[in-house]
């Protein structure tokens, strides 16, 4: 029993080593801001950090944290909204420098300039996507998570999450064109 | 407890054996290769990011259990300071208008009772005044009415 918090504590250490690179990814996407990023990731984890003890496990450990980073992340943005000396300066960077990272396969130099121009414009798009089907098409198409896991981690039915996704995916493919 | 705290996508078994209808549109190999791509784009960036900042952010696992960013830490404390300077500004504003109106009140109640002392002595004189001009008139008419005697005792006298 006197041994118990050292374990969940150990236990924490575990959940903190094998997520916290996906919940900045997750909130990287999001933002585009790394700073931000970083910041909301290591909000994100103190929160998991002070509710640890309400985990049961009813859900994975990856859905309860994108839950906590959702919500952190929702905070942030409705406070920003509030602020009226908020900063008109954003460290979020361009699509178009996102949309350079690409990992140089064997491809040509020419196809890989054509996936680059098809990503840069990806970005473009979901920018521009309303923010459930942002972070729905996010959580399904960059963390590959399932639609219960997605429903679970935003608090959404499955058909909700469904309905998001392909509004969001019909608009990708309707914008990228023929191109695609 | 907790069995599935490391199980990253446990889901992820499943993948492609249960398509959803939104995922049959999602068939288009071009569009799947695009998705793809952006995947890639954003991981390899993630990575790229994630292993630059490791060296300074990540390595101290006993960071994610400090309080704050320090960002948050010295927003929240201006934000605390301007408050305590606000609070004590209206306090202090508060207490120099209730100290000036005491201080014109008092000034105008002085003023007031001087005025009404100025109109009762005004109005004393003004009795006194008329007092004596009545006095200073019955005086001089009382010798008028008398003259007839006075000049009969003197015919009596001559006789």
């Amino acid at each position: 029993m006197a041994s118990a918090q050292p374990i969940a504590a150990q236990e924490f250490s575990h959940v903190v080593v094998a997520h916290r690179q996906q919940i900045f990814r997750f909130l990287l996407a999001s933002t585009r801001d790394v700073d931000l990023a970083e910041t909301l990731t290591q909000e994100c984890f103190l929160k998991a950090h002070r509710n640890w003890a309400g985990f049961r496990g009813e859900s994975s450990a990856l859905t309860w944290l994108m839950r906590i980073a959702i919500n952190v992340q929702k905070d942030h943005w409705r406070n920003r909204r509030l602020q009226f000396w908020r900063t008109t300066r954003t460290n979020a960077v361009d699509v178009d420098e996102a949309g350079e990272w690409l990992p140089s396969g064997e491809s040509s130099p020419e196809q890989q300039l054509l996936a680059r121009e098809k990503v840069a414009k990806v970005w473009e798009i979901v920018k521009r996507l309303s923010g459930r089907q942002r972070m729905v098409f996010l959580l399904r198409y960059v963390e590959e998570m399932e639609i219960a896991e997605i429903a679970g981690a935003t608090g959404l039915s499955d058909g909700t999450v469904k309905a998001h996704l392909s509004r969001a995916l019909g608009r990708v493919r309707a914008e990228l064109g023929g191109r695609a | 407890m907790k069995s599935n705290l490391t199980n990253s996508n446990p889901g992820k078994s499943e993948k492609g054996s249960a398509r959803h209808g939104f995922e049959d549109a999602a068939q288009d190999p071009e569009l799947e290769a695009v998705l793809r791509d952006f995947r890639a784009s954003v991981h390899a960036w993630s990575d790229a990011t994630y292993q630059s900042r490791s060296e300074t952010t990540y390595r101290n696992p006993s960071l994610v259990h400090s309080p704050a960013p320090r960002r948050t830490l010295w927003r929240q404390s201006l934000v605390w300071a301007l408050s305590l300077v606000l609070t004590a500004g209206i306090a202090t504003g508060g207490v120099y208008e209730y100290h000036q109106r005491e201080l014109a009140r008092q000034m105008a109640q002085r003023e007031a009772e001087h005025q009404r002392q100025l109109a009762q002595q005004q109005h004393a004189r003004e009795v006194d005044e008329l007092l004596a001009k009545v006095d200073s008139d019955v005086s001089r008419e009382v010798p008028s009415a008398m003259e007839p005697l006075a000049s009969l005792m003197a015919e009596d006298d001559t006789q």
